[in-house]
């Protein structure tokens, strides 16, 4: 085929559940592609021999041979593919900001002079892996090496895997009952069905990886226990950016304020919307604003809409254009009623006599010079207040890292932000103790977290030998 | 899963009960509480102080009252059978005066109803650290005492106590002995430990005499890590998680009003959920 008959072939439409419909349930957004939708969208790839694309793949992922082998329909090709460089494609494909990863960089995207036009790549990944099969993974012959792994998000599950897949004797350590991470108590359920983040984790049973959950490092056992008192040769720390940052507003202890964490474990991790079943209470406001302009922000919004709340705001300080949260979520969280405003940023919030939230005072901003992070960065309108009737608000403007490893980890470096510091094969000051994902990076992407993982499993397995 | 190796049902609706836990006993140290699930699906998490803990049998003992419908459940689990999952130890453990920094004093531990057992390990502490330790135990009636023999020997004929009905010790309520104890002079400490009001109340009661007065905070919480800042409170002009920043703070700077109110959240569902699960067990 021409570059120009490829030019030809339509974009394919991921079928979606309609926008009314879906902001009431908790079924999956997006429904994915038939069949013949991942073929001609694959088939849409114009194999360029630079594969600029992949410079755009955290994990430089094979992408024009992934989608050579998906566009002739050969889905179990495609996905071993895209498994010699990432652990979780059903993951990834679903929730990887491709926009400004991959697609940004497709040449054909370029050619129509749109990103929005450039092959669907996250798309077809999402087929592969849910429809494809991989065939059975090899594990190397045991090292009699025991490694442990604290944190089961993403940085976590890869590490786990790679070490298991090199012969390692793993155990997964994990605070909250349920292993996944982010993917389980953040992610909610229609952005990312829980039953794809278990069959992870089941497959890491496979691999014969322990899995512990119930178990906070720091607390039940130190780091350091770890490698003194309980034989492990190695650990890598994976705990993840779990401290959830407040704005310092007056009345932002009100009741009816919550951070995001608490707002989405609720709702996702306790089963909060499973009224009537679930134990765990859920805050079931009608008027709710959402302060920030990320993912978590947009999750909070939807989730808020899902339980119920007749109007949700979501309130970012910048424009649409900064706004750092994935298109697909933007467009979504817009067509199932999320009313986005601009520009504006919360003041103080007011409380009545009980000490419930009964409203808010915002401010307008305009943007100015460009600050450090390239960014325009907002400045207030002074005299621009104006008042918002809410009886909820729910603040995602970010996670900071959590201290608890570091604060009961003698030796262990981290920066000024909180955030264990690593050499290039993600191991701490300690040697033997490694770290990756979130804690080591800051609140960043699935995608960065996984190839942390991998990077510390390779490194591990090096550090191992030397023993 | 950790198996439930003892039970006692201290008082109408309060438990005794000691299940296995052999690393949180290992680690636990006076002041320190867990985070409990009956049921891992679809259940709550609970933070319950450890009440006590013995190294050698590997077990955790937790006192509860069945305020919810979780503790309503753990009430109705038998010897033999399991909690689905219990972390911890969780938060700072107490600062034990003589032990922990500064000299032996004279020490006030104020238990109110079910407080008197996470107070048990901490005054044990305090008498091991050489300090003189009063203990005012109070509660509404005499049926609602817990562990009195227990205190007992700690504070020999120092154990105050006193019922709002006047049917065993005194009659009146905590603040009262605590009252006279401080007017009395030389009281270093006072650790309250009771419902959230007489908590307050104790803080205020003590304030005029510059008592140094620690309070064991119980707010709601989901994680017990730091993750969701749903357990904050206001501590002078500082925000502060209980569970990792406390539980124990100074009585004197928390913000009582606002912590009350935020405790009192999901009292609506909550009391929904405590009739649903007994309606289950009758
Ligand atoms: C609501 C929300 C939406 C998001 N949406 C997207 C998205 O669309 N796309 C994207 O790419 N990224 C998204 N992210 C970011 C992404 O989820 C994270 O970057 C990623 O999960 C980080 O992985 P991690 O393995 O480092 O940590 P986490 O996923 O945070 O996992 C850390 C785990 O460690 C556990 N832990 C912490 N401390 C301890 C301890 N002391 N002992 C034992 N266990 C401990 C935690 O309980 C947790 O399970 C989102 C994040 C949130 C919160
Ligand atoms: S319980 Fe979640 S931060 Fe304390």
């Amino acid at each position: 085929m021409t570059p120009k008959e490829r030019m030809a072939i339509p974009c394919q439409e991921m079928p979606e559940q309609d926008a009314v419909v879906r902001a009431r349930n908790m079924k999956e957004v997006a429904l994915g592609f038939t069949a013949e939708q991942a073929k001609i969208e694959a088939s849409r790839c114009m194999q360029c021999p630079t594969k600029p694309c992949m410079t755009g793949c955290p994990v430089a992922i094979n992408i024009p041979g992934f989608l050579a082998k998906a566009a002739e329909g050969d889905f179990d090709g495609a996905l071993k593919i895209i498994k010699e460089t990432s652990l979780l494609p059903a993951v990834c494909g679903r929730v990887c900001p491709q926009e400004k990863q991959c697609q940004k960089f497709c040449t054909m995207g370029k050619l129509m002079k749109n990103v929005d036009k450039a092959v669907a790549i996250g798309r077809v990944e999402r087929y592969c892996a849910d429809h494809g099969d991989a065939g059975e993974v090899v594990c190397a012959p045991k090292t009699g090496k025991r490694v442990a792994i604290v944190g089961s998000g993403p940085a976590g599950i890869t590490c786990a895997a790679d070490c298991a897949k090199a012969g390692h004797d793993v155990t997964l350590f994990e605070a909250f009952h349920k292993a996944g991470g982010v993917l389980v108590y953040g992610i909610p359920e229609f952005r990312l069905p829980k039953s794809i983040v278990q069959k992870e984790i089941d497959g890491l049973k496979k691999l014969g990886v322990k899995v512990e959950t119930n178990y906070c490092v720091g607390r039940t056992r130190k780091v350091s226990d770890f490698l003194e008192k309980d034989g492990f040769d190695a650990v890598f720390v994976g705990t993840g950016a779990g401290l959830p940052k407040f704005m310092g507003l007056p009345g932002e202890n009100l009741v009816g304020v919550f951070s995001a964490n608490e707002y989405l474990t609720r709702a996702n991790l306790m089963k909060a919307y499973l009224e009537g079943e679930a134990e765990t209470p859920f805050w079931h406001g009608k008027k709710v604003a959402v302060l920030g302009g990320g993912n978590v922000a947009m999750d909070a919004s939807r989730m808020a809409l899902r339980l119920g709340a007749e109007k949700v705001y979501l309130i970012y300080r910048r424009s649409l254009e900064e706004m750092p949260a994935r298109k697909e979520e933007v467009h979504h969280a817009k067509a199932e009623g999320v009313e986005f405003l601009m520009l504006q940023n919360a003041k103080e919030i007011h409380g009545d006599e009980s000490g419930k939230v009964c409203g808010m005072t915002c401010l307008k901003y305009e943007l100015g010079e460009p600050d450090a992070s390239g960014r325009r960065s907002p400045v207030a309108i002074p005299g621009s207040e104006f008042e918002l009737d809410v009886d909820t608000v729910v603040v995602a403007v970010g996670n900071a890292s959590n201290p608890l490893i570091p604060a009961t980890t003698e030796g262990l470096e981290v920066n000024k932000r909180g955030n264990i510091v690593v050499d290039e094969h993600n191991m701490t000051s300690i040697p033997g103790v490694f770290a990756g994902g979130d804690i080591v990076l800051g609140a960043a992407t699935v995608i960065l977290a996984m190839g942390e993982g991998r990077r510390a499993a390779a490194g591990i397995t090096e550090y191992l030998k030397t023993k | 899963m950790n198996k439930i190796v003892a039970k006692e049902q201290l008082s109408e609706n309060v438990f005794r009960m000691e299940v296995e836990a052999p690393l949180i006993a290992a680690e636990r140290k006076a002041g320190q509480f867990v985070i409990v699930m009956i049921d891992e699906d679809k259940g709550e998490r609970i933070p319950l102080t450890i009440a006590d803990a013995s190294k050698e049998r590997g077990t955790i003992t937790l006192i509860f009252q069945t305020v919810g419908a979780s503790t309503l459940k753990m009430s109705h689990l038998e010897v033999g059978d399991s909690i689905a999952a219990i972390l911890g130890p969780l938060g700072q453990p107490t600062h034990i005066m003589g032990r922990d920094g500064g000299k032996p004093g004279k020490v006030v531990c104020v238990g109110g109803g079910i407080g008197v057992a996470p107070m048990h390990p901490i005054a044990q502490a305090l008498k091991a650290a050489g300090n003189d330790v009063t203990i005012i135990m109070g509660a509404r009636n005499k049926g609602l005492f817990v562990m009195e023999k227990e205190m007992r020997e700690i504070a020999g004929d120092k154990l105050i106590l006193i019922t709002d009905d006047g049917s065993s010790g005194r009659k009146g309520l905590v603040t009262e002995p605590l009252k006279e104890l401080c007017e009395a002079g030389a009281v270093d400490e006072v650790i309250a430990i009771g419902p959230p009001i007489m908590m307050k109340f104790c803080a205020l009661t003590t304030k005029p005499y510059g008592v140094k007065t620690t309070v064991s905070l119980n707010t709601i919480m989901i994680d017990g890590t730091g993750m969701c800042g749903g357990c904050r409170i206001t501590v002078g002009d500082e925000t502060k998680f209980v569970c990792v920043d406390g539980p124990e703070f100074d009585g004197h700077k928390v913000d009582w009003d606002q912590m009350l109110k935020r405790m009192a959240i999901f009292k609506p569902q909550e009391a929904a959920a405590k009739e649903h699960a007994c309606n289950l067990y009758k």
